[in-house]
């Protein structure tokens, strides 16, 4: 067996942690998917050698503090707003590359305006969808996205779709819009999913360089705390509820 | 080139947006302050000037907007009236808690509620007093004429800038709605990138290699750093409560009365004046040109020689409640205002200064 040393010789490097992703400490669960949607983020950021135009756009939600974990300029705006950030941010500096963080209660609860808007007038954005079904920093209350049926704080036996109102496809609905460009739906809960959703955020940031409008990419993620699970669990539960409701695929690729 | 003009308020808050380069206008249409924006897209400054214009989907959007814009050290601005500022709350208070520079003008009409759209000056506790949550304040300016319309842009961008806070133009109806000659100041070129990276380090251009991140935010977790972001900017209101009050003094030096009003209130109090002055009646005003910070000093040196002021506002008595605060019970301090759209004439004003101080 070779030695630790052997293992750690620069020449047997196959893989190692982007610069962008920084040492602090995350806050997020174990089991939660945020952690490995910021790496991908800025593993997409480094190798595109973008860091010195990137401007992320953090929401207020369990991710509000993103800006600690990805080493770019970074603005947090009031809850649902960052569409509009990233809207002034992206038209007054047209050479810099924008992308908004958000999860479901902020882009498809409150922010639905700003969301719907920023999409339909084209702003040449990327926005990154966290879609897990519940509000994680509140302390599991329902989220727009709340399957039926599925327990959360404020709907302790289930969402009810007749009191409740149904769970929102936002991105099936923002894929209407002549405005995006490419609206997709992915998930980080295997390995191959998370290469698929590299290749997608990839190619959302290289949209925006070409000019070519809003791009959407969801990712479909597990919350463990609150949805009261463990990770396994978990990964489980969204392969077998959440995926048949949220399909994964693009949705639109023009 | 400096030009002379015959236009409305409204109009000349555009035009001098343009000419003092600003970078960015969002906003909403809402009555009575529309042309600001109408003026804006009429002359298509994107193509001279490159200023961005953007009608944004509310009142919410546009002061987020701004908010994206501030961060990058743009100079950008929104306007709306009464209703639409209400939306805009929120967005002002973020805009203080992340220490953020823009410009926000705000052409008051009645309240509450949706109200009319007719001229008031309702709207000094909310714009004064905080409006949004959390302790902050909004450096606020009033003009009196649609010169000051023009001129008070650029002033609200230099007070923003140098203390990096929202500020506010805090107009009405009839100084948005009213025609006069305005002279326009020369067009001067938007900052450049160069000189925003440099004079505004904290803005978010883009990190370059080997340097920090920034970050624009108001969210402090922990209540002991809250505490400690607090006490600055409560150093920085003290800072500008002691450099930046602005007022006009009209008819003070052997007044015996004292009207204090800002705004079209201020104008329609000079000809209270000198109906008053035929009458006999020795009356001066007072006139805030910044309502934040308030003239506390100069009320407090003409209570000494002065029997009486009478706050005139179109409200129901707002801003005669600092007025009374400064003074501090050492004279009578009255209100007198029409409101909910509806303007007081200046013999009404007279007929209050009588009744209210001078009695008979």
């Amino acid at each position: 067996m070779a030695d630790s040393n052997t293992i750690i010789a620069p020449e047997n490097l196959v893989y190692k942690k982007t610069d962008l992703l920084l040492d602090n400490v995350m806050h997020y669960c174990p089991g939660c998917s945020h952690g490995t949607v910021h790496k991908l983020i800025a593993e997409v950021i480094d190798e595109m050698g973008l860091q010195e135009s990137t401007i992320g756009i953090a929401p207020v939600g369990c991710s509000v503090l993103a800006y600690n974990y990805i080493d770019i300029d970074w603005q947090e705006a009031a809850h649902g707003r960052a569409p509009a950030l990233a809207t002034a941010v992206k038209r007054l500096m047209p050479d810099k590359v924008v992308f908004s963080y958000q999860g479901d209660g902020d882009l498809a609860a409150i922010g639905t305006a700003e969301t719907i808007h920023a999409c339909n007038r084209g702003e040449n954005i990327v926005m990154v969808f966290i879609n897990n079904g519940i509000y994680g920093m509140t302390g599991g209350q329902m989220a727009p996205t709340t399957l039926p049926g599925m327990p959360a704080s404020t709907c302790p036996t289930g969402r009810d779709v007749v009191r409740d109102g149904n769970p929102l496809k936002i991105t099936e609905l923002l894929a209407q819009l002549p405005g995006t460009c490419f609206v997709t739906r992915h998930s980080v809960h295997t390995p191959g999913n998370v290469r698929k959703t590299k290749k997608a955020l990839r190619k959302a940031f290289e949209n925006q360089l070409a000019n070519k409008g809003t791009s959407l990419v969801e990712v479909v993620s597990t919350c463990s705390s609150g949805w009261k699970m463990t990770p396994v669990q978990a990964n489980k539960w969204m392969e077998e509820n959440m995926l048949p409701y949220y399909p994964l695929g693009d949705i639109k690729d023009e | 080139m400096r030009e002379l003009k015959l236009m409305k308020g409204n109009e000349a808050i555009a035009e001098a947006a343009i000419r003092c380069g600003v970078d960015g206008y969002f906003g909403y249409p809402i009555t009575p302050q529309s042309e600001i924006m109408e003026t804006l897209m009429a002359e298509a400054p994107w193509n001279t000037t490159g200023m961005v214009v953007l009608q944004a989907e509310s009142e919410i959007a546009s002061i987020n907007m701004v908010y994206g814009g501030a961060g990058c050290g743009k100079r950008v601005m929104t306007s709306s009236s009464s209703p639409g500022i209400s939306l805009m709350q929120e967005g002002l208070t973020y805009l203080a808690g992340s220490e953020l520079p823009c410009v926000v003008v705000n052409v008051v009409r009645g309240g509450p509620g949706l109200g009319t759209i007719q001229p008031a000056q309702s709207d000094y506790f909310q714009t004064v007093k905080g409006g949004g949550h959390g302790d902050y304040k909004l450096i606020t300016l009033a003009p009196a004429s649609v010169q000051e319309m023009a001129d008070f842009v650029e002033v609200a961008f230099d007070l923003a800038f140098k203390y990096r806070n929202p500020a506010m133009i805090l107009s009405d109806g009839v100084i948005g709605q009213m025609m006069e000659k305005v002279e326009l100041g020369e067009q001067k070129p938007r900052w450049t990138m160069e000189y925003i990276e440099k004079n505004h380090p904290w803005a978010t251009t883009g990190k370059k290699k080997g340097k920090e991140r920034r970050v624009i935010t108001s969210v402090q977790l922990e209540s002991s750093a809250q505490e400690e972001f607090n006490h600055k900017l409560q150093a920085k209101y003290r800072q500008i409560e002691k450099d930046e009050v602005l007022y006009e003094k009209i008819m003070c030096d052997d007044a015996e009365y004292l009207f204090v009003a800002y705004g079209s209130s201020a104008r329609i109090c000079q000809k209270a004046i000198e109906l008053a002055r035929n009458k006999g009646i020795k009356a001066g005003m007072l006139r805030p040109i910044t309502l934040y910070p308030f003239p506390i000093q100069q009320l407090q040196e003409l209570a000494k020689q002065v029997k009486g002021m009478l706050s005139v506002e179109m409200s129901a008595g707002q801003m005669v409640e600092d007025v009374r605060l400064a003074v501090n019970g050492k004279i009578p301090v009255e209100h007198y205002g029409r409101f909910g759209g509806s303007v007081h004439s200046p013999s009404e004003v007279v007929e209050a200064l009588e009744q209210k101080l001078i009695g008979g």
